[in-house]
C-alpha cells in the first residue's frame, strides 16, 4: 500500500493528474483554471504539464462552458467542467437541465454524455453572496444527472476518477470548507463504488445522514455525544442521486431515529426525499418521525451571520435531542 | 492550439497572450485622450469638454479620496476587518469620469468594483464596507441614490439597466441608464443580450466596460479577439475607447454617450482602456500569471499623477490645495477605519427579514424557532 497524507483539495489535483494521465481524451475546462490553477488551486500545475489544450482557461461564460464540454463529449471526450464557486452554476443551469442531462435519452444512448461538473459548494467560508450555495437538489431533481458530494481525501481522489470514468454526467460536489482538511490517501485501492453509501462511525441510539460538509460536522455531533452516554450512527451519503439507502435502512432499523443533516434550506432539500424514503421502508422501526437539520428558508445570509444560520454540532445534537425525546 | 485566423477588415488584433508583455496601449488613433500620461490638455476632433477650474480641482478631489479609501479597505482586510475587498487601484479615473457624468435622476448598476462611482454618488464608504465587512448586502439606498445594489454574478446588471432603460423611455424622462461591465463579463451571454435588447428598442442605455486587461487571471485575449469597443458596431450602435486613466476623456466621452441617449439616439459601448494595478481581489496573487514590469509601465500612465500634473502646472490648484485634499484623504481613512471597526454586527433575526414584500406564515414561524432555539442558550439549558 503506498498512501500519502493529503489534504482534500490536493487529493482532487492528484486524482484529476491521474485521471488525466488515464485517458487522453479527459479535457479540464474552466474559468482561471489554467495559469492560475484555479481560485482554490484545484488544477495547479496540470496546465504546466498536460498543456493548455488539455487544460483550458475558458471565456468568462459557464453556459459556454458546458455548451461547448456537449459537443466535445459528442467527439468522444470526457470534459470536466470546473464552476469557480456554486453560485455562479446558474448561467449554465439551462444547459445542464436541458441539454446534458436530456441527451441520452432522446439519442436512445446513441451519444453519452460523460461530463462531469466540479463545483465547490457550501458555506462557512466568510464569502460575500453566491460563494457559499448549496444547490445540489436543483440538480439532483434533475433525471440524467448524477450527483456526488465528497466528504473527505480519500473519496476525492478516487471519486473524481470514478466520475471521470463513468459513463453519464456527473455533478460533483467539493464541500470548500474542506479543501484543506487532511488524511492518509491509499493510491493504490479505491475505497469501494462511487454510488455507494457508507457508516462512518457505529452507534445504536440514533442514525445521523450527513454528505459533504457536513459528515464532518456529524461526527463531531458524535463525539459530543458520546461524552453524553449516547451512541450516534453516523451515515456519509456520499451519493445524493442515486440515492444508496441500503446501509441506512439497516441502521434505522436498529435505532430507530434518524436524522439527516445538509447546508441546503430544508424545504424540499434531500432531507425531504430521505425522510419519505425511509419513512416508507422502515416505518415500523421507527421510534420517531424522521428530523432535518440543514439551513433556513432564506437567502444565504451575509457572512457575520452564517454561523447562526448552517447547522452545526449544537443543532445536530438539538435534532438528536428531540428524537430521542419521542 | 492552432493559430486563430485574423478577422478580415479589423486590422488591430489584442496583444497575445500572457507574458508576451505588458497589454499596451496601442498607437490607436481611435482612443480618446484629452490628457496625456504627462498632464498635458490635448484636443480631440469629436470631444471636447468644457470644465470649470472648480470643477478640476474637485475631480482632483474625488481621484484621491476614492484611491485613499481603497488602500484603507485593503489594509483593513490585510487587518481581518473585512472578509475580501476588491480594489479599484488603478481604475479611480475611469470611475469617477463615469459617475461624474451622471445626473440625478439617472441610474448607474455596478459590479462589485464601482467603489469610485458609488462616492460620486454620495454613498457613504461605509455602506460600501459594511457590505465587503459581511455585515449586509451593501447598505445603501439604490432608488435614493441612483446607485443600484453591488451584483457579483458577471455581467447580469447590464440586462437590468437595459430594462430599467427601457422604463425611462417608456415614462418619457429625460434619463439614462448607465451598466459597468468588465472585460472578462463580455463573454457572457446575458451581456450579449443585453446589448441586443438595448439595440432593438433604442434603449437609453450606456454600457461602460472598464477594459482593465484581466479577468481574474485570464487576459483579454482569451474573451475577444477584437478590441472590445468594436463588438457594439455589430450590434448596431455606436463604440468608442476612451483611454480610462485619463478622467477628462472619460467624463467627456460618458456624458456624450449619456446625451445622446437621453435625446433618444439609444444605447452606446465604452471601452474604458484601463488596468488593474492590484490583485483581482485581496484572495487573488497576481504573480501567479502576470509579470511586475506590466505594472511598472502601467504605473507611468498613473491616473491620478497626471491630474496633478496638470493642476500644478496650469495653476489651477496651489500647494495649499493639494496639501487641503491629503489631509481630507487622511481624514476619511481615519473615519472608515473607525467606523468599519465599530460596525455592529447584524441580529440573527436579520437572516428571516427582508426576505418577502410580504412575510409567510412557514418563514415567520421559522424565525420565532430561531428565535426559540438560541434563547435556550441564554437559559444554559445546553
Ligand atoms: C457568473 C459568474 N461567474 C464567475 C464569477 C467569478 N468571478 C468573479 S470576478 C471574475 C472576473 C471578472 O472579470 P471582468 O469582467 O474583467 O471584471 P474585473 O473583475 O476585471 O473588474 C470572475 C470570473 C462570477 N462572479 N460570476
Ligand atoms: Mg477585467
Amino acid at each position: 500500500m503506498t498512501s500519502q497524507t493529503l489534504t482534500l483539495g490536493k487529493a482532487l489535483n492528484l486524482g484529476l493528474r491521474r485521471a488525466m494521465e488515464d485517458d487522453a481524451k479527459v479535457v479540464l475546462m474552466g474559468e482561471d483554471i489554467g495559469r492560475l490553477g484555479g481560485v482554490f488551486r484545484i488544477t495547479d500545475g496540470l496546465q504546466k504539464d498536460f498543456g493548455d489544450d488539455r487544460v483550458v482557461d475558458t471565456p468568462l461564460a459557464e453556459a459556454g462552458i458546458l455548451g461547448t464540454a456537449v459537443g466535445l463529449a459528442m467527439r468522444g471526450y470526457r470534459p470536466v467542467c470546473e464552476i469557480q464557486f456554486d453560485g455562479f452554476v446558474f448561467p449554465a443551469y439551462n444547459q445542464i437541465v436541458t441539454q446534458v442531462a436530456k441527451i441520452h435519452a432522446r439519442s436512445r444512448g446513441r451519444l453519452p454524455m460523460p461530463i462531469v461538473i466540479r463545483i465547490p459548494f457550501g458555506g462557512g467560508i466568510g464569502a460575500v453572496e453566491h460563494h457559499s450555495e448549496s444547490p445540489e437538489a436543483y440538480f439532483a431533481h434533475t433525471a440524467g444527472l448524477k450527483v456526488v458530494a465528497v466528504s473527505n481525501p480519500v473519496d476525492a481522489y478516487w471519486g473524481i476518477q470514478q466520475a471521470i470514468a463513468h459513463p453519464d454526467p456527473i455533478v460533483f460536489l467539493e464541500p470548500k470548507r474542506r479543501y484543506w482538511e487532511k488524511a492518509e490517501v491509499d493510491v493504490d485501492a479505491a475505497p469501494g463504488p462511487l454510488f455507494s453509501s457508507r457508516v462512518v462511525r457505529g452507534g445504536d441510539d440514533v442514525t445521523v445522514l450527513a454528505y459533504g460538509p457536513m459528515v464532518k460536522t456529524a461526527l463531531q455531533a458524535a463525539d459530543a455525544a458520546a461524552e453524553e452516554g449516547r451512541s450516534l450512527e453516523v451515515v456519509d451519503l456520499r451519493t445524493v442521486s442515486p440515492l444508496d439507502l441500503g446501509p441506512v435502512f439497516e441502521s434505522v432499523r436498529r435505532t430507530g431515529r434518524c436524522v439527516v443533516v445538509h447546508e441546503a434550506p430544508v424545504t424540499l432539500g434531500l432531507g425531504a426525499e430521505i425522510a419519505a424514503r425511509v419513512t416508507e421502508t422502515c416505518f415500523h422501526s421507527l421510534e420517531a418521525p424522521v428530523l432535518r437539520v440543514g439551513g433556513y428558508d432564506t437567502p444565504y445570509p451575509p457572512s457575520k451571520l452564517e454561523e447562526e444560520y448552517l447547522p452545526d454540532l449544537d443543532r445536530v445534537l438539538d435534532a438528536v435531542d428531540r428524537a430521542m425525546a419521542f | 492550439m492552432t493559430a486563430v485566423r485574423q478577422p478580415e477588415g479589423v486590422g488591430e488584433v489584442v496583444d497575445p497572450i500572457p507574458g508576451a508583455g505588458a497589454p499596451h496601449l496601442p498607437e490607436q488613433p481611435d482612443l480618446v485622450q484629452l490628457l496625456t500620461p504627462e498632464g498635458e490638455r490635448v484636443d480631440h476632433p469629436d470631444y471636447s469638454l468644457d470644465v470649470s477650474d472648480q470643477e478640476l480641482r474637485d475631480i482632483y478631489r474625488d481621484l484621491v479620496l476614492v484611491r485613499r479609501w481603497d488602500v484603507e479597505a485593503t489594509a483593513l482586510q490585510r487587518q481581518g476587518e473585512l472578509g475580501i475587498w476588491a480594489s479599484l487601484l488603478g481604475q479611480e479615473a475611469a470611475q469617477v469620469g463615469a459617475g461624474r457624468a451622471l445626473r440625478a435622476g439617472d441610474m448607474a448598476f455596478p459590479t462589485y468594483r464601482e467603489h469610485g462611482v458609488a462616492w460620486t454618488r454620495g454613498i457613504d464608504p461605509l455602506h460600501v464596507m459594511s457590505l465587503f465587512r459581511g455585515v449586509d448586502y451593501g447598505a445603501w439606498d439604490p432608488v435614493a441614490t441612483g446607485f443600484n445594489l453591488y451584483t457579483i454574478v458577471i455581467g447580469s446588471q447590464c440586462l437590468h439597466a437595459t430594462g430599467y432603460a427601457m422604463g425611462l423611455q417608456r415614462d418619457g424622462g429625460e434619463h439614462a441608464a448607465l451598466a459597468f461591465l468588465g472585460d472578462g463579463a463580455t463573454s457572457q451571454g446575458e451581456v450579449n443580450e443585453a446589448m441586443i435588447w438595448a439595440a432593438s428598442f433604442g434603449a437609453p442605455v450606456v454600457f461602460f466596460c472598464q477594459n482593465n486587461q484581466y479577468a481574474i487571471s485570464v487576459p483579454l485575449e482569451r474573451q475577444s479577439r477584437v478590441p472590445l469597443y468594436r463588438r457594439a458596431a455589430g450590434f448596431g450602435f455606436p463604440g468608442v475607447r476612451v483611454d480610462g486613466n485619463d478622467v477628462l476623456a472619460v467624463l467627456a466621452v460618458t456624458r456624450a454617450a449619456l446625451a445622446a441617449a437621453r435625446e433618444g439616439q439609444g444605447p452606446t459601448f465604452i471601452e474604458a482602456f484601463t488596468y488593474r494595478m492590484g490583485a483581482h481581489t485581496t484572495s487573488d496573487d497576481p504573480t501567479r500569471y502576470r509579470l511586475a514590469s506590466e505594472l511598472e509601465e502601467w504605473k507611468l500612465r498613473d491616473p491620478i499623477a497626471r491630474v496633478k500634473a496638470y493642476l500644478a502646472r496650469s495653476g489651477i490648484a496651489d500647494h495649499d490645495y493639494l496639501a487641503s485634499v491629503e489631509a481630507e484623504a487622511d481624514e476619511l481613512a481615519g473615519r472608515i477605519r473607525s467606523g468599519t471597526l465599530e460596525m455592529p454586527d447584524p441580529p440573527g433575526t436579520a437572516i428571516f427579514d427582508s426576505v418577502y414584500a410580504e412575510q409567510t406564515s412557514e418563514l415567520a414561524a421559522q424565525r420565532e424557532e430561531f428565535v426559540a432555539y438560541h434563547a435556550s442558550f441564554e437559559g444554559g439549558e445546553h
